[in-house]
């Protein structure tokens, strides 16, 4: 009882800095001295549409690697932790109930139709409102889906490892091109570029891009697999 | 509309941290602290909102000599597009953990994990 006062004392106190925070809270009518300079320099010297796309790839593009890692550490440890009970080598305990007709038949439609819109959305990540972080989550909802239909089907871990080693590889191989070719490491001007608003525009981000979808779609879709594979034991 | 979705933000913030402080189950926890990672979420992203102006992609919307004075600050949006991707990782550790702890003593109640407490 005396616990559950300090939490609502504590949350009360909270709520009073928030509360505080909303009041005083003028939302800007200009933009501030960092977005202006996006704003204005992004078409030139990027050549991205997406101004978020180009902040995160090309001007904060070693961050976005340091958050590829913390990731890809994410995926290493739940597979450390999680991998433990699969050699045992234990049997299943409980029969699975047979997933519903309804299930199976749409995932059979759907899980190419998601995979087709995650590669579409990480390819696009420069044009349009999406990139690889969105697209890789896309591509492990398929995998998901495909879980959900049968709960204890296997997936190759070689080839989840060897597509996110390679992807992640390749991006740092990028990286250290436009070190030598371009101006810095992550430099997007490694290739022309190109006209603003098509496809193959906006120098390296879309190769980059694509590269991060496959590493974090990779990365979930471990993630999910070896969550998935606890299931039984 | 900027109040609103940060009120909201700030309500789920203060939602999460009560469940996560009074619920003994570990897995409410894990959900508890997604809804305040949420709630986080909103209102960084609201920060960044401005009145009458469109998103931060250069199109047929938004005239490339008129950039600066049409589209809303792209900076938070970019801040928690990191940030979400950062909390399904630790989501994804926090139940990677709960089954660990589930497994070593076959329960969920965090109360019965005395090991660390004084």
């Amino acid at each position: 009882m005396i616990k559950r006062f300090i939490v609502l004392l504590f949350l009360l106190a909270l709520g009073l800095i928030f509360t505080q925070l909303l009041v005083e809270y003028i939302p800007d009518s200009e933009l501030n001295l960092t977005a202006h300079y996006y704003a204005e320099h992004t078409a030139q010297d990027i050549g991205a549409s997406n101004i978020v796309t180009a902040i995160i790839v090309t001007y904060r593009g070693l961050d976005t690697l340091g958050e590829v890692t913390v990731l890809f550490l994410t995926a290493a440890i739940v597979g450390l932790l999680l991998s433990k009970g699969n050699y045992k080598g234990k049997s299943l305990q409980r029969q699975l109930p047979q997933s519903g007709e309804l299930l199976t038949t749409g995932s059979h439609l759907l899980v190419p139709l998601i995979l087709l819109l995650g590669a579409y959305v990480f390819i696009n990540g420069h044009l349009t409102p999406g990139g690889g972080f969105q697209g890789g989550a896309i591509i492990a909802s398929a995998i998901l889906l495909i879980l959900l239909t049968d709960p204890l089907r296997k997936f190759s871990h070689t080839l989840i490892a060897t597509i996110e080693a390679t992807s992640g590889l390749l991006f740092l191989f990028i990286g250290v091109l436009g070190m030598i070719y371009a101006g810095g490491f992550l430099d997007n001007r490694l290739l022309p570029v190109g006209e603003l608003g098509t496809l193959f525009s906006a120098g390296a981000i879309p190769f980059i891009y694509s590269l991060i979808g496959l590493k974090v779609g990779a990365e979930f879709s471990s993630m999910l697999v070896n969550l998935s594979e606890t299931e039984g034991s | 509309m900027v109040i609103i979705a940060m009120v909201t933000g700030f309500i789920l913030i203060l939602m999460g941290l009560y469940g996560a402080l009074t619920n003994t189950n570990i897995l409410r926890m894990i959900v508890s602290f997604s809804v305040a990672n949420t709630g986080v979420n909103i209102v960084l992203v609201s920060v960044g909102y401005m009145h009458g102006r469109t998103a931060p992609i250069l199109d047929n919307a938004v005239p490339l000599a008129e950039a600066s004075t049409r589209i809303i600050d792209p900076v938070p949006q970019a801040l928690v597009l990191t940030a979400i991707v950062i909390g399904l990782g630790i989501t994804t550790l926090m139940l990677a953990y709960a089954y660990k702890l589930y497994e070593t003593k076959g329960t969920l109640d965090i109360s019965k994990f005395s090991e660390l407490k004084w």
